[in-house]
Parts: structure tokens; sequence; C-alpha cells
């Protein structure tokens, strides 16, 4: 299985996403539990590339490339905007986000905790972030 | 698509929501509780029985008046949400940090 989708940098166009994925994802014996988590990990990354590095300019996009290997999923998450490695992004305290009355910082904690691998390179100005699931067939 | 709808109910006001709140549309949530702040009210209770999927922009707004409504003494209670939804707050530990009930009578005589 292999599937991809390019939508553009607004936030309006993460409901597009979602459907993809819904689609995508239909096709595998995931619980509704399973199925959602992996939806909204992969909407967070893309709305922290909307929103942060693109600034939600409509003129540029995102590609997504979902590929199934023998027991795992692996999201492709592909941009040309400013390089963000959440891998080296501490992830704030939960108290601290409340404490500050901030509404940002939760998005990435949902990623680290729902995906299994998250790998993050940036070649030749496009950057590219690949959210891993295993799971058992 | 994010359609809430306010009730006023023995002094309770209730946020009915409907669909999706994502990161294009959770300013309507926040718009909708500090209506309700604004208006007088001491006690919101969100309904999320129709609440089909909340990202980090909508769970980040919750966050945003968990301490202030401490300070000031006003409830705010969620309740009806799905299994599927339920589990998103539960990954985030914000089960423990907000009153969440299973269905408006607990939320109520809580």
């Amino acid at each position: 299985m292999n599937h991809q989708l390019k939508i553009s940098c607004q936030t309006t166009a993460l409901s597009e996403l979602r459907v993809f994925l819904k689609k995508t994802l239909a096709k595998l014996q995931l619980t509704d539990i399973d199925q959602l988590q992996i939806t909204l990990a992969v909407e967070e990354v893309c709305a922290n590339l909307i929103i942060h590095s693109h600034q939600c300019n409509a003129l540029d996009y995102i590609q997504l490339k979902v590929k199934q290997h023998p027991g795992k999923l692996i999201f492709e998450i592909s941009d040309k905007g400013k390089a963000f490695n959440m891998l080296d992004y501490e992830v704030p305290d939960l108290d601290k986000v409340k404490g500050e009355k901030r509404k940002g910082g939760l998005g990435i904690i949902l990623v680290k905790k729902i995906m299994d691998e998250i790998e993050f390179e940036s070649s030749k100005g496009t950057n590219t972030c690949r959210l891993i699931k295993w799971f058992h067939s | 698509m994010l359609t809430i709808t306010t009730q006023q109910e023995n002094g309770h006001d209730i946020l009915l929501l409907k669909g999706e709140v994502d990161a294009s549309n959770s300013v309507i949530l926040d718009e909708a509780i500090t209506k309700a702040v604004n208006d007088g009210s001491n006690s919101i209770l969100v309904d999320g029985a129709g609440l089909e999927y909340i990202s980090s922009a909508g769970l980040g707004v919750f966050m945003s008046y968990l301490e202030d409504f401490q300070e000031q003494e006003i409830n705010l209670k969620i309740y009806s949400l799905s299994d599927r939804v339920y589990e998103v707050f539960k990954i985030l530990g914000l089960d423990q940090l907000m009153k969440i009930y299973p269905d408006k009578i607990t939320a109520l005589n809580s």
C-alpha cells in the first residue's frame, strides 16, 4: 500500500487530511481508537508545519506519503519550509502548560506518545518527518 | 466542521459541541467559553456527545482556562465523551487535570 496527498498550508486543509487518512486507514485492521490516534498524530505534525513553518501561506504545500510495511505503517511528511525538528523540542511539562495558560505545546506530546518512532531529516531544502507506528497484523 | 450550541439550565451554561475541533476552528470553542465567563457563568458544562474529534488545539483551549477557573471558582465539567475522544484526553493526562464525567446526570450531581 502506498498513498499520497498534497495539502495547501492552511488550517482548513486539515479536514481534507483527516478524510484522506480515514479512507486510507479504513483498509487496515485498526481499532477505532488506533485510527483516531494515528490521524491525530499526523495532523499535529502537519498543523505545526502549516502554522509555524509556513505561517498559513496557502501557496505553500505539504506532501504526505503513507507506506505500509510488514508490521508497521510509515507516514512521511515533507515540506520546504523552515526546518523544525521536533526531536530537538523539549516536551513541556503539563503543569507548566497549565500554569502558563498557553494553548500550544500539547501537539508534540501527543505525537511522541502515539507514534513508536519519529525520524527527521533535512536535505536540499526539503524537510522530511517520518512517523512510524508498529502494529500486529 | 464544528458547531457549538449554548443552553442555560438551572444556573449552568451548557455548551453542546458537534463535529470536530482542530486548529482551524478551536477559536470558536475559545470564544464560547469566554462568552459564558463574561456573561457571569460559574458553571460551564461541555456536552461532548457530538464531539467526533479533538486535536491539541482544542485541548489547549480547555487547558488555558484551568488555572483561572480554579482561582475564580468557576466549574468546568465535560461529559458524554465517546471512548475514542476520551482516550485522547487520557494520553495527555487531562483526565487527571479536568473534571470529566460519563454523562450529564453524573456531572450535575458531582
